[in-house]
């Protein structure tokens, strides 16, 4: 189980990093933390590596990992083993707060939702509606690295085409 | 940590994406890429003879009218209807080719239910004959696996109905088959036999087996059938499931391989 949550915590730090190198790729040169923490519904904290080892992570400010303080906890998740959900404390960007949260289901990511992004102007809608997609998509494909295939009702082309699945398959096709 | 050489191929057949995943010494010799392209043949050929989407296939030529002897001259429609008998009275009639809302419009016999199952399970002798190869065929999010000795299972994600970016559990699997019926991308598209409407009381229900057509065939059955599906599913030999109702619960029946809860009686 150690295994399993350090591995999922330095894979959202490093998204955490790479959210963070986002915005700042939209203003000037932001300097940002990222801190995520939480408790898995077992009630143990996740403790974690250190993100900037990520491969997003190399040219913003380190991610750091504590247990405790600023993480708020979900542990929902008690109807499937190794799940849960976890809330990455609030890290200051210059636009203003980012929290992100991560669900865990068979010691899985299965979802990646931002709590709390910054709102007031024009720069931060953008940097919303732009970076919060962008970390989604790439926790899913971080896991679609773990899951050769995916089993779900009738997919139809158009469905398909924004699905997990073409995403396997298009990492595999050459 | 780097295992065999993987690759995947991706076609659309039988209006669905088919995506091949092959691992093993061979995957890009010439001589598997022509495997893989009898097996997407082999789909195209099924698909023009019992697409009920097609007026000029077979079965769309039929209308909805059960095949007759000239229909049942072909080998291979003998067999889908044979199956499509098996499949009714192995599910207590909850799945039925025989009255069904038809693509083109008003009702009647319809074994496309059946039909993609038993084709991919049909062409993908192709390449499970392939000596020291796994496969992973995916038709529309229905599965099909095979598995070389001393290879690490397949891993396959279980699509949340609801949320289809999000996978409700993984099941690793050496073999068989992991298969999805439900109506989350189509509506309600699954008929109730008995009621003759759609069935809407179960959002989607997977099972894991041996075989990929009866493991499509009870996940369908599953579906129209609604609230006893548990029981029923539970009562399957080498089959299980994991069902999701309209509340979004989600229940296995002993047996499942995944990590869900498996539901209380």
């Amino acid at each position: 189980m150690r295994r399993i949550t350090i591995w999922l915590l330095s894979t959202v730090a490093a998204l955490v990093l790479l959210f963070s190198y986002r915005t700042s790729t939209m203003g000037a040169g932001g300097e940002t933390g990222a801190v995520a923490t939480g408790n898995d519904p077992g009630g143990g904290t996740w403790s974690g590596t250190d993100g900037g080892s990520g491969p997003s992570g190399g040219d913003t400010g380190g991610g750091s990992s504590t247990g405790g303080d600023g993480g708020t906890t979900g542990g929902d998740g008690g109807t499937t083993g190794g799940g849960g959900t976890a809330t990455g404390s609030v890290a200051q960007t210059r636009w203003g707060p980012v929290q992100v949260k991560i669900t865990v289901s068979a010691g899985k990511i299965t979802d990646v939702a931002a709590v709390q992004v910054p709102d007031g102007n024009r720069r931060d809608q953008e940097i919303n509606d732009y970076a919060v997609p962008i970390l989604r998509q790439e926790a899913l494909a971080a896991q679609s690295a773990e899951i050769d295939s995916v089993s779900g009702a009738t997919v139809t082309s158009d469905g398909y085409r924004e699905s997990l699945q073409s995403a396997i398959d298009a990492a595999h096709l050459k | 940590m780097s295992g065999p050489e993987r690759r995947a191929w991706v076609a659309q057949v039988m209006g669905l994406p088919v995506s091949v995943h092959l691992r093993g010494p061979l995957v890009r010799t010439p001589e598997v890429e022509e495997r893989v392209a009898r097996v997407l043949a082999e789909l195209r050929a099924a698909d023009a003879v019992f697409s009920t989407w097609r007026p000029e296939s077979v079965l769309g030529r039929l209308r909805g009218a059960p095949p007759g002897p000239a229909a049942t001259a072909d080998p291979l429609v003998r067999e889908v209807v044979g199956l499509c008998e098996t499949a009714r009275a192995r599910t207590d009639g909850w799945f039925d080719a025989r009255r069904l809302p038809l693509p083109l419009g008003g009702t009647g016999y319809d074994p496309s239910g059946l039909v993609k199952g038993w084709a991919v399970e049909r062409a993908a002798r192709h390449l499970t004959d392939l000596a020291d190869h796994d496969l992973c065929l995916n038709a529309g999010g229905d599965v099909l696996l095979r598995t070389a000795p001393g290879r690490p299972r397949w891993r396959i994600g279980i699509e949340d109905p609801d949320r289809p970016e999000r996978m409700l559990d993984v099941v690793e699997r050496a073999g068989g088959a992991v298969a999805t019926s439900g109506t989350a991308r189509r509506g309600a598209h699954i008929t109730d036999p008995r009621a003759g409407r759609p069935a809407e009381a179960l959002r989607s229900v997977t099972v894991v087996g041996p075989d990929l057509l009866w493991a499509d065939v009870y996940a369908t059955a599953a579906v129209a059938r609604g609230a006893d599906a548990p029981d029923w599913l539970a009562t399957l030999d080498g089959y299980a499931a994991l069902l999701v109702d309209t509340a979004g619960r989600a229940r296995a029946t002993p047996g499942w391989p995944g990590r869900a809860t498996v539901s209380s009686p």
